[in-house]
């Protein structure tokens, strides 16, 4: 690969994989926080306004974070990709566009009311500025995901006579049916990761002996909505979203499941490594005609292989997209399995005794970040080699104006950047965790003997 | 319709420069008109409701630049290459130091906080300055349109001038004194006492310097590049905006020595918007004027995406810019009038 393809390549991976920890928190945490404050004004219970309180602090640092890290995103199209930008500038300027005027400035302006305004703002106008954060936070990601789903299966467009798109039906392309769905799909990911990370601060509270009511409160909230959406995740949207890949980027579909003969009856390979050289699967433990009846609902449907594919469309990494789509799928399976676990034990009056169920839902919450980096690596790298599917090549988008030796200098950059701000963040939640909630006024509830004595703080 | 777009890019970014110029001047100043803790927590609390808003007009302006005229974005944006990741880097630290200061009560975390807060709001303002400078100048666009600009050169306005040059770095230091004394009016309206006769004092230190630097640059400006006056001999109306140009650096002056905090802000805010109107007006059509060859120069026509795609813009732009207002007179009113740390229990700044 030529080497300043390669830069600008690794600069948008490393600075858009980075960048997506905070917002898929962010996303997955708003309405798990609007669900609180609901529940705080409809059940005029205080320990839900003080759950909320603590999650909107643990907010507050993450969406900082996601901003801080996601302007230089909106930057690197021109910057690293101008080439791409001069192509395709016509058609998803649009969607970045529209996310600047109608999410950007929603969420600025309610941020601030919500994490710094509760004592200037009545209960409601609060309850309603959080709830503008949390849309326009989704919304955010809608834009995104359109722009993304556009390059994924371009619509609504036209060539000029200069060789770039332009649009020709703005409904094509914000109704796009992969961006409805991958949208679902994404938001479900998004969903599971504020579900878990609401769970594991919770049982470590439960583990720990501390803020017991409120860890019950994070725990309770965490399985409605972890159950709810790892099932979401899997059917319809994760389903639906592999029926489009097959139908309409077959290779890709191929290069995943590492198939490379087209056969009838094709299966589902759940563990194995792929191995290029002989075109095989090493080690493989399969389900038979699996993924036939997944593809196209027959047992015995026929499922393309690569080698029905000219090879420079292949995807150029099988096996790391490959990985990054068994890894996606294994991480889904594994959430439902935990949040039904946790489901039976909560509804049988068990969960509160389980610590070893404590103790996975500790643990659990690295695992939805991996998962959802998962997902978008199978995406984009399912994508290769075409940066538009089908109309334009990675290897034509790059800013050819920007040297190797450019790229590496801000590339470097950027990673001791966020070195700092990972180990900022880390450092900020942790103290924040630490300190946990605010308890409830002593006389009112009366602590248990095993718990410490916390004082009530203001700040 | 190029023509409609240029003005809406030309007026987010006018927009953009005036509200977040105040937080940034009021960063430049954060270290030195404020002394004490309190002090500094008073500044972070006078921008803290706001200045994310603020900062969205750029990234908002860039979308809308990017989707009006996708060439214009590809080549600026590619050529500007080095100077721009240093801008994301500078407005991230910037972040954090903001943010992140209030997280712990240690005098050294606020301290480090204080500097980095500071330090990189000064070199974005002097940043600014500089890329209006180039867009001005002109950068060295080849035939196929694109080029890449390196930092510096010889220092002198040529055909393959850097980043920086004597032009350009006049134009980043005039910046850096027009939004600090733009700060300075804007905590002056937020704040009381000492910390407002000081920023008061700033201001009047730094007009004069202002004064001086704005007929140097309009000199400087006509004297690299002649064909600038083009339009203002075209449409002679144009010779208002430099007499607006005076009369706001009178009015900067004279409600400044009344005491009239808000009225030399507002004068300030003119001040920036007329000298970006007579910037912009001078240029049209050209977007970005070509050093090396006129005929490669980006305009309006050359550079504008399709005319569909302009036209849908138009109604969402629209509806977009009635909420975004909303929610500016909503957010500003809720934190209007003078700063004070009475709501001491409300977390964060």
């Amino acid at each position: 690969m030529d080497s300043a393809l390669l830069v600008h390549r690794l600069h948008f991976a490393f600075t858009v994989t980075f960048h997506y920890l905070f917002p898929m928190l962010t996303m997955g945490l708003a309405p798990l926080i609007v669900a609180l404050k609901t529940m705080a004004l409809w059940k005029k219970d205080e320990a839900y306004a003080r759950a909320a309180r603590f999650w909107a602090k643990i907010f507050g640092i993450n969406f900082v974070m996601g901003v801080v890290t996601g302007i230089p995103m909106e930057f690197q199209f021109g910057t690293n990709w101008s080439h791409f930008s001069r192509f395709a500038g016509g058609v998803i300027g649009q969607t970045l566009g529209m996310e600047g005027m109608f999410a950007f400035f929603l969420e600025s302006s309610f941020l601030g009311l919500f994490l710094y305004g509760e004592k200037r703002l009545s209960p409601k106008l609060h309850w309603l500025s959080a709830f503008m954060v949390f849309f326009g936070s989704w919304l955010s990601g809608y834009f995104i995901v359109c722009t993304d789903a556009w390059m994924q299966h371009p619509m609504g467009y036209f060539t000029s006579a200069d060789g770039s798109v332009a649009l020709s039906s703005f409904w094509s392309l914000v109704l796009n049916p992969w961006a409805v769905w991958q949208y679902a799909h994404n938001m479900c990911g998004a969903a599971i990761c504020g579900a878990f990370v609401m769970c594991a601060v919770g049982a470590y509270y439960l583990l720990s002996r501390e803020h017991v009511e409120q860890g019950k409160i994070f725990v309770k909230v965490g399985i409605v909505s972890g159950l709810l959406f790892s099932a979401l995740v899997m059917g319809p949207t994760g389903d639906k979203q592999g029926r489009l890949v097959t139908e309409y980027q077959p290779a890709t579909l191929a290069a995943m499941e590492a198939l490379w003969e087209t056969q009838p009856g094709a299966p589902l390979v759940i563990i194995g490594q792929p191995n290029t050289d002989e075109q095989k699967i090493d080690n493989p433990i399969y389900v038979p005609k699996m993924l036939s009846f997944l593809t196209y609902r027959r047992w015995n449907a026929e499922v393309k292989g690569l080698n029905s594919f000219p090879k420079e469309n292949w995807p150029q990494n099988i096996e790391l997209l490959y990985f990054s789509y068994h890894i996606m799928v294994g991480l889904g399976t594994i959430f439902l399995g935990i949040m039904v676990l946790c489901g039976l034990l909560w509804w049988r009056g068990a969960l509160w005794n389980a610590r070893w169920m404590q103790w996975i839902l500790l643990l659990a919450f690295p695992l939805p970040y991996i998962a959802n980096t998962a997902g978008w690596m199978t995406a984009e790298i399912g994508r290769q080699p075409w940066l538009v599917y089908g109309l334009l090549r990675t290897a034509q988008g790059y800013s050819k104006n920007v040297s190797a030796g450019n790229g590496w200098f801000t590339l470097l950059g950027f990673m001791g950047m966020y070195t700092l701000l990972a180990i900022l963040f880390i450092f900020l939640v942790h103290r924040e965790i630490a300190h946990g909630p605010e308890e409830p006024p002593a006389p009112v509830k009366p602590l248990a003997p095993t718990q410490k004595q916390v004082p009530v703080e203001v700040h | 319709m190029p023509t409609i777009w240029f003005c809406i890019v030309a007026v987010m970014v006018a927009v953009y420069v005036v509200l977040d110029g105040f937080d940034l001047g009021a960063g430049v100043l954060h270290l030195f008109v404020a002394r004490t803790d309190e002090e500094r927590r008073k500044i972070i609390r006078a921008i803290g409701p706001v200045w994310d808003g603020n900062e969205v007009w750029l990234l908002s302006a860039g979308g809308t630049l990017y989707f009006a005229f996708p060439q214009l974005y590809a080549s600026g944006f590619s050529g500007f290459y080095l100077p721009l990741m240093m801008v994301l880097w500078l407005l991230m630290l910037r972040a954090i130091g903001i943010e992140f200061r209030t997280h712990l009560e240690s005098n050294v975390w606020k301290s480090f906080f204080d500097v980095v807060f500071s330090v990189s709001s000064l070199l974005l303002a002097i940043f600014f300055g500089a890329a209006l400078g180039n867009v001005i100048r002109g950068v060295p666009l080849a035939e196929d349109r694109y080029f890449f600009e390196p930092l510096w050169t010889n220092w002198r306005v040529g055909a393959h001038p850097g980043i920086l040059d004597w032009y350009t770095v006049m134009c980043g230091v005039i910046a850096a004194v027009t939004l600090t004394a733009h700060g300075a009016f804007y905590v002056a309206t937020k704040t009381d006492g000492d910390l407002n006769a000081r920023c008061r004092k700033t201001a009047a230190i730094l007009w004069p310097v202002q004064l001086l630097l704005t007929l140097v640059s309009l000199i400087a400006t006509v004297w690299i590049r002649p064909e600038l006056l083009t339009n203002y001999k075209t449409y002679p109306v144009g010779w208002l905006i430099p007499a607006l140009v005076v009369a706001t650096l009178i009015g900067m002056f004279v409600f400044r020595s009344k005491g009239n905090d808000k009225a030399a802000f507002v004068s300030s805010a003119l001040y920036i918007t007329v000298m970006l109107v007579g910037a912009v007006f001078a240029m049209y059509p050209t977007v970005l004027p070509a050093s090396t060859n006129r005929d490669w120069s980006l305009t309006i026509q050359n550079a504008s995406a399709p005319h569909y795609g302009l036209t849908v813009g138009l109604v969402w732009w629209a509806i977009g810019m009635v909420f975004t207002v909303g929610y500016f007179v909503f957010v500003y009113r809720m934190f209007r009038g003078k700063v004070s740390l009475e709501h001491g229990s409300d977390h964060g700044y």
